[in-house]
């Protein structure tokens, strides 16, 4: 199952998951490392210069205050200058097309465009036109590529410390994702990160919430979280949207919570190794309880931190490699 | 490399002549420095790092005073890495690491082969953005020539000027299982 | 004047004439088919195949209302390079085709700027909004050929009723668009893997099964005469093909990518693979084609639904549904279903001219003497790769462009007249 990382980063954009070989996920994740250790340093200046002089513009058409934040402390401790767009202060609400906006932005000679929006494909329509690196912070419901490669990280991380081998994969790590996975572009961009590496998952939610021939992503399918956490490793809490509720595709939060809800009493079905992940932010006490959020078994945080030394890796391959030459 | 030629090498310095030279590099690190209290050493990953672990246990040898030593991986500072045949700085190298401060103090830079002299500017600001040392002192074991930045060492081993068909390989017991330094010359038939 | 189109292969459904004929046209009309015939024109159709102009039942020409996208005179030149002489031009124009008013418009617009035949069909219900039926005797009287309100579905059953009852008495009949639009709502591509893959809300097939299958059994309660729109699903062929079996008056027509294509093609997120009823999976395309084998399904039309660049130029969920198809139908009928062998040549002309025709009762669809010399010539082998700069539509929203198709029109004539001929 081993692969060899490629030595190269040829892309130019980074979309989604599913573009990306098994390789290349390595490649971003062995290159983090650098990054985690430069956010951790006891010097006064976190910071590298591989971005200097350059621009990133952090373009964001869904509120969003983490992974905006994470971007952007990303690309200022890689010294690149960095800007950012709302919706409100974009010009699409007046009617302006992505691609004209993206023009302006670039006649101002902008190099890597950080975009958040809620339609799916939105990036890679952009990227196929423009020039600038295009990183997908999230698409609709479809894909959020550096989300799902700081949560590998973050599991291959965890593997590695808590047992001998510094080496370890997730071949054959057993992960289960809890919660609204149609909805969610964290649930898909993991499911492709995680089957590309090696990993066994398995979705769980409402009915409603699980998408259709789901199963073919390769991931095993349940409504019984008992049957998904059984032997899991890691479990991953997705969010529940509280406007889901009204649409009736489950008939009321306090059900979901006795039925999917991530807290002490559930985890009893999961072993006792097993740790919890969650995208953030938590609604806490809805699909993971306030003790499990907080509790040692969590890597919440982790992921935080983990996540701007994923955005460094991969500001610097898309921005630092030759793929606009090749 | 190309395998097509013949390549020449010869001895530039066997483990006994290594021996020798850092420990007259290791004197003049000592004399070079009154205040040796205030001396740490950073060693440039891969090679650079157990040379410093070397020097700091010879200075220990003669004045009981050992200077704590640490590893510098530059290649978040270099230059020139988007003109390199890849921007991967997938760690398989090793990573900077060290547990002291350098506000104040020498920082003693320790690497093997100084050439370009652009490593040692990356390494000079990697280090600027850590602390702001009293003095930066930089020492090599080889010079071969070819420098691109005003820079030079204080603690020299040995000056090999090499041509465009020279290049020096440097081997270490740490890293390599054995010390020596060969001269390789390529011959055209 | 006469011209003689000869040495070509003449297919006639309606009169059973498939064979080497010669083809008269005198004054605008068929005059005769047979051997050695004279003329003073002669037009040289060796290798081709000589047929009715193409009767295309199900277009868009936008006009009131979206002339940036098309117009009555655009569209028919795109007709004209598609080999298609008579359209039906559906009533979501803006304002809707509603009153006579405005159906006597188009058809002044057609007379004044169209090179083919431009027939309307008006509105099903006042402003298509499915409350209140049209004045459709009115409507028939102004030279309306059916009533539609194609683009949505008429939600209330009850409403649904009372224009098939009237529609019926007045002898249109009734252009169906059959979906729920409540399953539908907020979906952008069908339901499945690929919307799975690519984080889309879906359409699940069974939005236009349920609805098929209720103006079917609302149609049969009234007795009128419903034709349903663009089927693209194999349940729906199958309700289809149950209501003739216990003798429905139903009809029903598909489309060429809904035999041509399935929902991979949305997978790079192109918008010009997107319509609406979406494309759908591989049993389905199998299904359509047995429909159309085994005549249960109607007719070809092709839901000629132009949009500008930058309208499709956007993110997927936005952009419009509906893609162009008058220049490519024949082209892609050959290659999808006469070259792999599903149908003969003898029956894809049926599904593409006289199928149509028989729909909407219109006088068109075969070369009978004396009927309007509306004549397709085209070359059944000739390969042509689709390209955006030759479409004569206003609009270019194919997912066809850049692929090469067998099958190609040589010349188009519309009563008695050359229209288009191939470079």
């Amino acid at each position: 199952m081993e692969q060899a990382a490629p030595t190269f980063w040829t892309k130019k954009d980074l979309i989604g998951i599913r573009e990306l070989s098994r390789g290349e996920i390595e490649l971003i994740l062995d290159t983090a490392p650098q990054f985690l250790a430069v956010s951790k340093r006891i010097s006064r200046i976190k910071r590298v210069p591989l971005l200097q002089g350059r621009l990133v513009v952090n373009w964001f058409h869904e509120p969003s205050t983490r992974t905006r934040t994470s971007f952007e402390l990303a690309a200022k401790r890689l010294s690149a200058d960095t800007l950012s767009m709302t919706a409100s202060s974009s010009s699409h609400v007046k009617g302006e097309t992505l691609h004209d906006t993206l023009a302006n932005i670039e006649a101002m000679h902008a190099d890597i465009i950080v975009l958040r929006h809620s339609c799916a494909g939105a990036p890679h329509m952009l990227a196929a036109d423009h020039s600038s690196h295009i990183i997908n912070a999230g698409d609709g419901r479809h894909e959020h590529p550096t989300q799902a490669l700081l949560d590998a990280f973050t599991m291959r991380l965890a593997l590695r410390e808590n047992s001998a081998n510094k080496d370890a994969t997730l071949d054959g790590v057993n992960v289960a994702l809890i919660g609204d996975v149609e909805h969610s572009r964290v649930a898909r961009s993991n499911i492709f990160a995680l089957t590309k590496l090696g990993a066994k998952v398995t979705v769980c939610g409402p009915v409603a919430l699980l998408p259709a021939q789901v199963e073919k992503l390769g991931v095993r399918a349940t409504t019984s979280l008992k049957e998904a956490l059984c032997d899991a490793d890691f479990i991953y809490a997705l969010r529940i949207q509280r406007e889901r509720q009204g649409k009736g595709l489950f008939p009321s939060l306090r059900e979901y919570v006795k039925l999917f809800r991530i807290d002490r009493d559930s985890l009893r079905f999961a072993p006792d190794h097993a740790l919890v992940l969650h995208p953030g932010p938590i609604n806490r006490d809805l699909e993971l309880s306030t003790e499990i959020a907080d509790g040692s078994r969590s890597l919440v945080l982790q992921q935080v931190t983990n996540g701007v030394a994923i955005r460094m890796a991969v500001m610097h391959l898309l921005a630092n490699s030759q793929s606009r030459q090749l | 490399m190309d395998r097509n030629n013949d390549v020449e090498s010869t001895v530039v310095m066997d483990a006994s002549a290594m021996a020798a030279t850092l420990n007259s590099m290791a004197m003049a690190v000592v004399n070079g420095n009154p205040e040796l209290e205030s001396l740490v050493l950073l060693g440039i990953l891969r090679r650079g790092e157990p040379l410093a672990k070397r020097l700091s246990a010879l200075i220990e040898q003669t004045t009981g005073i050992a200077p704590p030593v640490g590893a510098l991986s530059t290649t978040l500072y270099r230059d020139d890495l988007h003109a390199r045949s890849s921007a991967n700085v997938a760690s398989r190298s090793g990573e900077t690491y060290f547990d002291f401060s350098l506000e104040g103090r020498t920082v003693l830079l320790v690497d093997d082969v100084i050439s370009a002299g652009r490593t040692i500017r990356a390494a000079m600001g990697e280090i600027m953005d850590y602390g702001r040392p009293k003095r930066i002192q930089l020492a090599c074991l080889i010079d071969r020539g070819g420098r691109e930045l005003p820079i030079q060492a204080d603690y020299l081993g040995y000056i090999v000027h090499t041509t465009a068909d020279e290049w020096i390989s440097v081997q270490l017991q740490e890293v390599d299982g054995e010390d020596l330094i060969l001269l390789h010359e390529r011959c055209d038939k | 004047m006469s011209l003689l189109i000869k040495n070509g292969q003449i297919i006639d459904p309606a009169n059973k004439i498939s064979g080497l004929f010669d083809l008269l046209i005198e004054d605008g009309k068929i005059k005769e088919i047979g051997k050695e015939l004279q003329g003073d024109d002669i037009l040289d159709a060796t290798g081709c195949i000589v047929s009715p102009g193409l009767v295309d039942i199900h277009c868009h020409f936008r006009e009131p209302g979206f002339e940036s996208k098309e117009t009555i005179a655009t569209g028919s030149q795109a007709a004209a390079r598609g080999g298609v002489t008579t359209v039906v031009t559906m009533a979501n124009t803006n304002p809707p085709i509603d009153n006579a008013g405005l159906v006597e418009l188009v058809i002044r617009r057609a007379r004044e700027e169209a090179c083919i035949q431009v027939c309307p069909a008006a509105c099903a219900t006042k402003d298509m909004h499915g409350s209140e039926i049209t004045e459709m005797a009115d409507l028939k009287a102004a030279g309306a050929v059916a009533v539609t309100d194609d683009g949505k579905d008429i939600s209330s059953s009850l409403v649904m009723r009372h224009a098939l009852d009237y529609a019926g008495m007045v002898g249109l009949p009734f252009l169906s668009h059959s979906e729920d639009e409540t399953l539908a709502a907020g979906g952008a591509m069908n339901e499945g893997y690929c919307a799975t893959l690519m984080g889309l809300p879906g359409i699940p097939k069974v939005a236009e099964d349920i609805r098929t299958d209720r103006n079917i059994r609302l149609a049969e309660l009234t007795g009128a005469h419903i034709h349903i729109q663009h089927v693209s699903t194999a349940a729906s062929v199958e309700i289809i093909r149950l209501a003739k079996k216990r003798g429905a008056r139903v009809t029903a027509e598909s489309a060429p990518h809904y035999f041509s294509l399935t929902d991979e093609a949305t997978l790079n997120f192109n918008t010009n693979a997107k319509m609406n009823p979406p494309l759908r999976e591989q049993e389905d395309v199998e299904a359509i084609i047995e429909g159309l084998k085994d005549g249960t399904l109607d007719c070809i039309a092709t839901d000629h639904a132009p949009h500008t660049q930058t309208e499709k130029r956007v993110e997927f969920q936005m952009a419009p549904f509906g893609i162009t198809g008058l220049e490519t139908s024949l082209a892609l009928t050959m290659t999808y279903l006469v070259h792999p062998g599903h149908v003969s040549l003898e029956k894809a002309v049926e599904l593409l001219c006289l199928g149509g025709a028989q729909v909407c009762n219109l006088d068109a669809g075969t070369l009978t003497p004396g009927a309007c010399a509306d004549v397709a010539v085209f070359d059944p082998q000739e390969e042509w790769t689709v390209l955006s700069e030759d479409f004569a539509s206003r609009s270019t929203n194919s997912p066809f462009i850049d692929q090469t198709l067998k099958g190609r029109v040589r010349h188009t004539i519309c009563k008695g007249k050359i229209i288009y001929s191939a470079p």
